[in-house]
This record gives C-alpha cells, sequence and structure tokens, in this order.
C-alpha cells in the first residue's frame, strides 16, 4: 500500500476552483516529481498534503488524502499537528523567510525534536548539531547559536532540511526548495536532500518547475497543469515515452548541450489563468494536435501504455 | 480619478458617512452660532449659576449663569478656527519643507531632518507649552504653538514621499526637457504628495482640537469670556462636585468631534487606498 | 552592550544642547530684559545687579548660555520668582511624583495594552477584537483630562472609592494612571494588534504550522514576540508621549509633579521654574527614548548587528 495516496482531491478558494480531481501517490522511500508551470497547483497541492489549507482560507471540496493508512481529511486539526512535522515536514520555498528571524538557528531545529519526540534540552541539541554536520555545514557549534540573518540563503536551506528531518518523519514534502537559492548552490542543495531522504529510505514528493532536477533526484514523476494531472508515470518513461502533449513540451524545452543557439523555444501561448480556464481540456488553446473534441471534453486520467494521462489523442 | 470621487465613496460608507453629519453639524454650529445658539455666550446671571439641565438651559448654566449650549456652540467657533488655521498653516509650511529638503538633498536636507528629528521624540503639548513660555499665553500663541508643534510630523511625511516620487521616469523626463526646479516641485511632485499629507493633516486637527482644550484648560489659551471648550471645563472643575454638567458637556463636543474626524479620516484613508503611504513615516 | 549604551548616550549630547539651548533663550525671547524675567518681584537695585552679575548678562549671548547650563550641570537652576525658593528643591520634590506616576502609568500601558491587542489580534473579527477596537479609538481621541475629570467625578466624587485630588497615598495614584493609561493602552494595543496581524501572515509562522507547534505556542512565543519590537519603537518613540500625558493629569489631580509645577508657573510667569521643570521633562524624554533603544536591542539580533 501508498504510503501516501491522494485521490481526485479538489480545492477551493472562495469562488475559485485552483486544483480539480488531482490525484497521485507515493510510496514509501519514493521519491515523487510534482512538475508544471507557476499557477498549475504545484504548492497548493503541497497545503494540502501538509493539512494547511484552511490557514490560507482555502478547503478540501473533494477526494481522498490517506497517509498510512488514516484519511487526512476530516481529521481534527489536533491529530494533524501531531502528524505535521513528526511524520510529514515541510521543506519550503523560500529560506530567507522560513525561519524565524529573532530566535537562534538551534532552537528553531531543537524545537521539532523536543515538540515530537520528547527529547531533553541537551538532547535536542545534540541531535541538531548532528544533524547540522550531516548536512555539510562546517561548524555546527558556531550555527547553533546564530541567527537567520547571518548565514546565506543555501545555508538556511540546508537549515530547513535540518529541521524537516529532525523528527524522523516518513514523508517531506518539499516545496520548489531551491528557486529561491543561486544556480550555482541549487544542484548541491538537491544533492544532499536525496542523499539524506535516500540513506533514511524516506518519500519525498519534490515540488519543482525544473525538469532538470526532475531527471536528477526523480523516482516518479507527476505533470501538474492548470490545476490537473496531466500525466503521472516512471522517470524513465516520461523522458522516454511521455503519453501528454503538455509533458512533451515540457522536455522539448530542457535546454541540451550542443545545441544551436537560438533553437531553444518556450511552449507556445501561455498559461490559461484562473478565472478563465478553457472549456474541454484545459490544453487545448496551446496543444498543436487539438481537435473538436479537445475543446468540448475534457479527457480522463487513464491508464496507458504505462502511467496514467488525461489525454484523448496519446494513442502510444 | 476626480478629486471628489473618494470623499464620496467615504461619505457613503456607514462610518463616513455619519462622521460626515457630525462634522457639517459642528462646522454649522461654528459658522451660524449667533443664529443657533439659544442666548448669548457672555450673558451673565448670578442667581441663575449652575442650574441643572433642563427646558431652558438644555445643558444647564455655568458658574456665572451664562447659558452652557450656547457658550458649546460658540466654542465650537473658536476650537475649529484655532485648530484649522494651525494645521493649515503647518501643513504649508510642512509642505514646503519637506519638498525642499526631500528635492534638493544634502545639508540643506541634513538640517531640516536634524531638527524634524529632534522635535519628533518631544511629545506636541511639551513643544507647545516651550513656545507658549516663549511667546506668552493666549488664543494666538495657542495657533502658533499647535502649527510648530505638527510642523515636523508633515515635513516628515512630505519629504518621504518627494523621495519616493523623485526617482520616478516622469520627473526625470521633465528634468531633461529642461524644466526649472520649481517647476518640477510645484508642478509635477508636490501635486502627487499632496494627497497623504492633507489626509494627515485633516487627522491632526482631531489632535489639534485636544491640543487647544489642553492649554484652554490649563488656563494658557483662549482667555476670558472667549468661550473655548477646554477653559469651559477648567473655570467647571471649582464646580465638579456641584454642576458636574459644565465638565461632561464641554469635553463630549470635543470627544464627538474628534472622534468624527477620525472615523473620517479613516474612511477617507480607506477610499483613498492611501494606509500604506502614511505609514512610511 | 556597554559600547551601544554609550555610544547612544553620546548621540544624545547634541540634542541635550540643542533643546536647553531653546529653553536657554525663553528668557531672551520673552519681550522685556531678561533680569526682570529672572529676579524675584520687590528685589532692590543690589540683588539685581549680583543676580545680572552671577549669570553673565552683560557678557555676550553664547557666554551667557555656556554659563546657565554650566550652572544647570551642577545642579544650580536658580531661585523661583514667586515661590523664593532654588528650582533645584523644587524639582527635586516633585520629580519623584512624576517618575512613580510616570512609570506606573508606561507600565499599566504596556502591560495591558499588549495584552489587549494580543486578544483582539488572536481573535480578529470577534467580539472581544471589536470591543478592543473600540476601546482603541475612544483610548485615541478622547481628550487625557476630561477623562481625568470624568473619573473623577464617577469614582472620587459619586462612589468615593479613590480620593479626588493629592498625592498623599497610595490609592490617589489610581485615577491618574489609569487616565494615562487609556491613551497609552490605545496606542500599545493598536500597534500590537496590527504588527500581530502582519506577522501572522509571514512564510516563518506557516512554516512554524508545519512544523507541528501548537497555535498558542506560535501566537505566544512567536507572532506575540514579533509584535513587541515594533511597540517597543513606539513606546521609545512615543514615551515622552505617556509623560506629556504627566503633565495634564497631574494638573488635572492637583499632584505635585513636574507637570503642574510647569503649568502653574507659566501661569504665574516664573521662568526660572519653568526653565528647569522643562529642561527635566526634555531629560526624561530623551532617557526615556535611550531606554526604548536599548531594550529595542536586546530583543532584536538584527538590530544588534546593525549597531556593530
Amino acid at each position: 500500500m501508498a504510503l501516501l495516496s491522494v485521490q481526485g482531491i479538489s480545492v477551493s478558494i472562495g469562488a475559485l476552483c485552483p486544483l480539480e480531481g488531482v490525484t497521485f501517490d507515493i510510496d514509501k522511500g519514493e521519491i515523487l516529481g510534482l512538475v508544471g508551470e507557476s499557477g498549475s497547483g504545484k504548492s497548493l497541492t503541497a497545503m494540502c498534503v501538509m493539512g494547511l489549507l484552511p490557514r490560507i482560507g482555502g478547503s478540501i471540496t473533494k477526494g481522498s488524502i490517506v497517509f498510512d493508512g488514516r484519511d487526512l481529511i476530516g481529521l481534527p486539526e489536533i491529530e494533524l499537528r501531531r502528524l505535521r512535522g513528526k511524520r510529514i515536514a515541510l521543506i519550503s520555498q523560500n529560506p530567507m523567510t522560513s525561519l524565524d528571524p529573532i530566535i537562534r538557528i538551534g532552537a528553531q531545529i531543537d524545537q521539532v525534536s523536543t515538540l515530537h519526540l520528547g527529547l531533553s534540552a541537551e538532547a535536542a541539541k545534540a541531535r541538531s548539531l548532528e544533524l547540522i554536520a550531516q548536512l555539510r555545514i562546517p561548524e555546527p557549534a558556531a550555527i547553533h547559536r546564530a541567527y537567520p540573518h547571518q548565514l546565506s540563503g543555501g545555508m538556511k536551506q540546508r537549515i530547513v532540511i535540518a529541521m524537516a528531518l529532525a523528527a524522523d518523519p516518513d514523508l517531506i514534502v518539499a516545496d520548489e526548495p531551491t528557486t529561491a537559492l543561486d544556480v550555482t548552490i541549487q544542484a548541491q542543495i538537491i544533492q544532499i536532500m536525496v542523499e539524506l531522504v535516500r540513506d533514511r529510505g524516506l518519500a519525498l514528493m519534490l515540488i519543482t518547475h525544473d525538469m532538470g532536477v526532475v531527471a536528477q533526484a526523480c523516482d516518479r514523476v507527476v505533470v501538474l497543469y492548470a490545476g490537473r494531472v496531466a500525466e503521472m508515470n516512471r522517470i524513465g518513461e516520461i523522458f522516454g515515452k511521455p503519453k501528454h502533449p503538455y509533458t512533451r513540451e515540457l522536455i522539448r524545452c530542457i535546454p541540451r548541450l550542443g545545441q544551436e543557439p537560438g533553437s531553444l523555444k518556450g511552449i507556445p501561448g501561455v498559461v490559461p489563468s484562473i478565472v478563465d480556464y478553457p472549456n474541454g481540456c484545459r490544453f487545448n488553446p496551446r496543444c498543436s494536435n487539438a481537435q473538436t473534441l479537445c475543446r468540448d471534453q475534457a479527457p480522463a486520467l487513464e491508464p496507458k501504455s504505462s502511467g496514467l494521462a488525461a489525454c484523448h489523442f496519446s494513442e502510444i | 480619478m476626480t478629486a471628489f470621487a473618494p470623499i464620496r465613496t467615504a461619505i457613503w460608507s456607514p462610518r463616513g458617512g455619519v462622521s460626515a453629519a457630525v462634522l457639517v453639524l459642528v462646522v454649522a454650529c461654528a459658522l451660524f452660532a449667533p443664529l443657533i445658539a439659544p442666548y448669548a455666550y457672555d450673558i451673565q446671571n448670578l442667581p441663575g449659576a449652575n442650574t441643572e439641565p433642563g427646558a431652558a438651559h438644555w445643558m444647564g448654566t455655568d458658574e456665572f449663569g451664562r447659558d452652557l449650549m450656547s457658550r458649546i456652540i460658540y466654542g465650537a467657533r473658536t476650537s475649529l478656527s484655532v485648530a484649522v488655521t494651525a494645521i493649515s498653516i503647518s501643513v504649508a509650511a510642512g509642505l514646503t519643507l519637506g519638498a525642499m529638503a526631500g528635492y534638493f538633498g544634502g545639508w540643506f536636507d541634513r538640517a531640516v531632518t536634524a531638527v524634524v528629528d529632534l522635535t519628533w521624540s518631544f511629545p506636541e503639548i511639551l513643544i507647545a507649552l516651550i513656545l507658549i513660555a516663549i511667546i506668552g499665553p493666549g488664543l494666538e500663541s495657542t495657533m502658533v504653538a499647535i502649527s510648530i508643534a505638527y510642523l515636523a510630523q508633515f515635513t516628515r511625511l512630505t519629504r518621504a514621499q518627494i523621495m519616493a516620487l523623485k526617482n520616478e521616469t516622469y520627473v526625470e523626463a521633465t528634468t531633461n526637457l529642461g524644466a526649472g526646479h520649481f517647476h518640477i516641485i510645484f508642478r509635477h511632485l508636490l501635486p502627487n504628495a499632496l494627497t497623504p499629507v492633507i489626509v494627515a493633516g485633516m487627522l491632526a486637527t482631531g489632535d489639534a482640537i485636544i491640543l487647544e482644550a489642553t492649554l484652554g484648560f490649563f488656563g494658557l489659551g483662549a482667555q476670558p469670556p472667549t468661550p473655548s471648550w477646554g477653559a469651559m471645563m477648567s473655570s467647571g472643575t471649582a464646580q465638579i462636585f456641584i454642576a458636574p454638567w459644565i465638565i461632561i458637556f464641554p469635553g463630549l463636543a470635543i470627544a464627538i468631534t474628534v472622534i468624527s474626524i477620525n472615523l473620517f479620516g479613516d474612511a477617507l484613508i480607506e477610499a483613498l487606498d492611501i494606509r500604506n503611504r502614511l505609514r512610511s513615516v | 552592550m556597554i559600547s551601544f549604551f554609550i555610544k547612544r548616550l553620546l548621540l544624545l549630547i547634541p540634542v541635550f544642547l540643542a533643546v536647553s539651548l531653546v529653553i536657554f533663550m525663553i528668557v531672551h525671547l520673552v519681550p522685556g530684559d531678561p533680569i526682570d524675567n529672572l529676579v524675584q518681584i520687590n528685589s532692590s537695585p543690589e540683588q539685581k545687579a549680583a543676580l545680572a552679575a552671577k549669570y553673565g548678562l552683560d557678557k555676550p549671548l553664547y557666554q551667557q548660555y555656556t554659563i546657565w547650563l554650566g550652572n544647570a550641570l551642577t545642579g544650580d537652576l536658580g531661585d523661583a520668582i514667586i515661590l523664593r525658593r532654588p528650582v533645584a528643591d523644587l524639582i527635586a520634590q516633585n520629580l519623584p511624583h512624576s517618575l512613580s506616576l510616570g512609570a506606573l502609568a508606561l507600565l499599566f500601558s504596556t502591560v495591558v495594552g499588549i495584552t489587549a491587542g494580543a486578544l483582539a489580534a488572536i481573535y480578529k473579527d470577534s467580539w472581544i477584537d471589536r470591543v478592543t477596537m473600540t476601546l482603541i479609538l475612544l483610548g485615541s481621541t478622547v481628550p487625557g483630562f476630561w477623562l481625568g475629570l470624568l473619573l473623577i467625578m464617577l469614582f472620587a466624587v459619586q462612589l468615593g472609592w479613590f480620593p479626588v485630588s493629592g498625592a498623599r497615598s497610595w490609592d490617589a495614584l489610581v485615577l491618574p494612571v489609569l487616565t494615562i493609561g487609556l491613551g497609552g493602552v490605545a496606542l500599545v494595543a493598536r500597534v500590537t494588534r496590527v504588527a500581530m496581524i502582519e506577522t501572522a501572515r509571514k512564510d516563518f509562522v506557516m512554516m512554524l504550522h508545519a512544523k507541528g507547534v501548537p497555535p498558542w505556542r506560535i501566537e505566544l512565543r512567536h507572532v506575540l514576540r514579533h509584535a513587541l519590537l515594533p511597540v517597543v519603537t513606539i513606546l521609545s518613540l512615543r514615551i515622552g508621549w505617556i509623560l506629556g500625558g504627566a503633565v495634564t493629569v497631574e494638573f488635572v489631580f492637583a499632584r505635585p509633579g513636574l507637570g503642574s509645577l510647569l503649568i502653574t508657573s507659566l501661569n504665574q510667569r516664573d521662568y526660572p521654574v519653568v526653565q528647569g521643570a522643562l529642561l527635566m521633562l526634555a531629560v526624561a524624554v530623551m532617557l526615556g527614548t535611550l531606554l526604548g533603544d536599548i531594550v529595542q536591542a536586546a530583543m532584536d539580533p538584527r538590530v544588534r548587528e546593525r549597531i556593530k
């Protein structure tokens, strides 16, 4: 049985419906990539899994999120809180703003293990120091005493990762963990994170818009487009035999070595606005192969030769 | 956007509407006091001193038997004229100083900022008291004291607005077209910086009414027999055991006026959407 | 921390010089001969001459200022015209009353203001929020002296719970502290509320929720702690405001203190006392601001960084 199974969840925020029938699952020890352009609903999906949707004024209207045999929807907040940080941890998008600026780094990591593992202050500190060292940060003791503003962005993100690991969770949700960082340290952070997750056999839901990162780290991929799942498949199939035209376009857009200058093109058209989604398949205005059927009827997410895809015409 | 559109929006909001109505009433009292007031404000009637509020005197009489309601209606004249005049002077001076400091920068800016920062940490009442100590008590000195006490606030606000506007492209374009400094300041920068400063001025008028009343209460503002809300309460303290209405009604007049100014100012800030610009101080 | 303290103290010196210069100039800007503003009524010409010599009134203005400042710094603020006593004595006699009133009012405004503001922010849009907001509006718009008079009428005259005026016993402090306090509470509560609501929207608060930290702990240990930073800033900027409130309230309650001393001597044109009281109030405002700076640095590591 999958560790986390998300089945057809729809989300509403006010009058808007940014997620519709999103379905995917993650096995123990698996790294699942969640890709899509900005506005496709990636971060919202993370919020759903963390049970934090009400904090941004949203609610799940349909579907289920089953984690380790328990449906998180309808679980009382106090139960959710016991899961958060302890069994499902979050690595957030922007390390610059994710740490409390007036509390020492150490205390912020210690907090997780004292809270969830019931460690004493000394034990928690020892554990945090160990984690800081594992994240290849020099001088753990000095960092433990430091304040967030004294650290660089890359260092802060390592601290956020340490916080996520502090209570030995089963699942980590990493929401674009490197977008806010310099390009030069992005790969490094992803590498450290993936290594630690693999070593511990944890499941990781890695949200990104970077297909390069996906290729580097993931076992399986879910492609989101405009609040719906376009395709879900193993990494080899996604890159080898994409079933959805949007996935194909995404892969076409990855820059490659030896490519002719100027030959790199984006996907034509723009991501549709949430207030004005097109009828039928939401990708149809940008799809080179769109037919009348695509404009009239939304394709269901169905099994294909391998994996799942939501396209009327993916006959491979 | 016409200049009156936000005002209309403010008036149509529930808070804004009620407060605007009250303000119109207060201003009407100030303007038409002789027509509205049932008695003259200075006619003494010692046998009828300290009469309780009743049919003949709705708000009672004071220690000299003068009709309290008439004095409060005339008092609106004193309070409003002092506060509005003082704040207008202060706003005008603050706009000029702040615009020049923000636009020219350099030593002039540093000097203005230093003085403004210096006065900023001192409460307005203390600044007003220092000024009264120099120029002596009275209504005119109250006016001068109030306008200087609030000068720092408007200078600071204008300067911040001008600094923010100065770097915008259209100013640069105008400079490149060869426009003079004063043309740029008065035709381009100030009109854009004006709104928040005027709204801040309106809110400060409420504080100024309180400051005027406080100085009046200390005996340093309006001198008898000029009816002033603050001074009326001051003489009322002696009658606190027998005629509390002498204190209650003028204070109520101040409170209602100031609360209305604040509520209307708040509605106006909302309608103009300038809360952030005001906070940049 | 100590170097920071000394640095701030040094920064206050030009401020002190500027303020003292203005206060010194009072006697010279008032119409008439300065000596007449300083000397006791019915003084003999010899006494006048002695005083003129003491203040160096025949010397240039800047020398007079240094003489005056030197005297003031050594505790000689001259003699009161009406009360015929050394101004320093009058201040020594009145200062403790103002200090206790100011300190208690500050404590009251801070504690009650933060509590009210935090409750309003945590229970935003509930009746608690609305009641607090209404009180905030009233507290910041009702003239302090009127509120004081109303409190006297209700609690002293009608109910007889507290003395009407004076400072003979401790319970005489209750109504004055309440009077200054309501304005202070309004200010502190408003800042606390806005700051907490703004902080609660920040990323790191969401992160704390994601860490599974209980909400009440997030509100108290993290959000409130952040909200206290602007509260301290406002208080350090506006500490004079509370002292200003003390000036008014002392007069209303006929309490001894710097404020009533100042108002009385202003009405009597007793300039040496006016100068002395103003100088003390200005020093109090400056020290209050300094105190606020120090508390701020103690609370926020980023401020400490900036100072270094």
